[in-house]
């Protein structure tokens, strides 16, 4: 089994709302020295056997990103095959 | 012979009873469709209502793209067949790029519920060609990811293409860029709006009776096409 990380985020030009209200939240925590906060989503898929990372760019880039909003980012997670 | 137009029900759909009997109500015979099903069986039209398909799950919108209906939809709308995306049905036609940009989480984070005004700005589409352009119409609006985004020369185009269809007026309630509320596609067949013109179709239920242009829209512009085989957009 082997496990690819794909980290989807807005745009940076898209206006994160759920990011804005968590940075102002902050001042209550005590934390002051924060400037941004931005959410994203990660998301991990597991192969049955090896990665393939040409297909999961292939689901990220039709499925779990829509490229109007957001980026992403893939890679493989070799931690999982140490576990393994 | 009665005009035919397909529902269709996601897994999460709420409106689709109400789109049916707006469809009803405005003189058409409403054909109940299922995402798992991929014929439309001969419809004239579609619509695809709000809800919360497959749970919003991912995006809303993401997953039913992928629904089996949902391909033969696509396939029909870029032949011309007129679909009307409402709320979630927008989301969808967003995710499916049958139209541009994108719905976002409401700028203010809050679910927003209520009576909305909309200034109609084009009734060259399948869907609005029973108003006038400027008219100010009230239907309900009830969304928490209704804010639509799309980068600047996406929303110029739009603009400069006449196909901004109706924009919110007297207060926005999601941040939508420009206050768009609904626009279309190039050939005007497509149109996504935000708020719920089904649910503006009888006195008892609806703040107004302003949401049945739209399905008398279609009627109209299927009534134009089978007569003088014109296309259902341009008109």
């Amino acid at each position: 089994m082997s496990r690819v990380v794909v980290d989807v985020m807005l745009k940076p030009e898209i206006l994160d709302p759920q990011g804005q209200a968590v940075a102002n939240a902050l001042p209550r925590l005590g934390v002051t020295d924060v400037s941004s906060v931005r959410i994203g989503r990660r998301i991990e898929i597991e192969f049955a056997g090896d990665a393939n990372l040409d297909t999961a760019r292939e689901i990220a880039d039709k499925l779990l990103a829509n490229p109007v909003i957001e980026d992403f980012e893939i890679r493989a997670d070799d931690a999982v095959e140490e576990d393994a | 012979m009665t005009v035919r137009i397909g529902v269709v029900t996601f897994p999460g759909s709420l409106d689709d009873g109400d789109a049916a009997r707006a469809v009803g109500i405005a003189g058409a015979e409403a054909v109940r469709l299922w995402h798992g099903d991929a014929d439309l069986y001969g419809v004239d039209a579609v619509i695809l209502p709000g809800g919360f398909s497959y749970g919003d799950a991912l995006r809303c919108g993401a997953i039913a793209r992928f629904a089996p209906v949902m391909e033969t939809v696509a396939d029909a709308a870029r032949g011309g067949l007129p679909v009307l995306g409402v709320c979630n049905g927008f989301q969808i036609l967003c995710e499916a790029h049958l139209l541009p940009g994108a719905l976002t989480r409401n700028q203010h984070l809050h679910f927003r519920n209520r009576d909305q005004f909309l200034r109609i700005a084009s009734t060259s589409t399948a869907w609005t060609n029973q108003f006038t352009t400027g008219q100010e119409i009230l239907v309900p609006v009830k969304n928490g990811e209704g804010c639509f985004v799309a980068d600047e020369r996406t929303l110029d185009e739009l603009e400069g293409e006449g196909r901004i269809v109706a924009r919110y007026t007297r207060g926005n309630p999601n941040g939508s860029q420009r206050d768009i509320a609904a626009i279309t596609n190039e050939a005007g067949n497509v149109v996504g709006i935000m708020p719920h013109p089904e649910h503006a179709v009888e006195a008892l239920t609806g703040p107004s009776l302003d949401g049945l242009g739209f399905f008398t829209s279609v009627l109209r512009t299927l009534a134009g096409s089978s007569a003088g085989g014109q296309l259902a957009g341009g008109h």
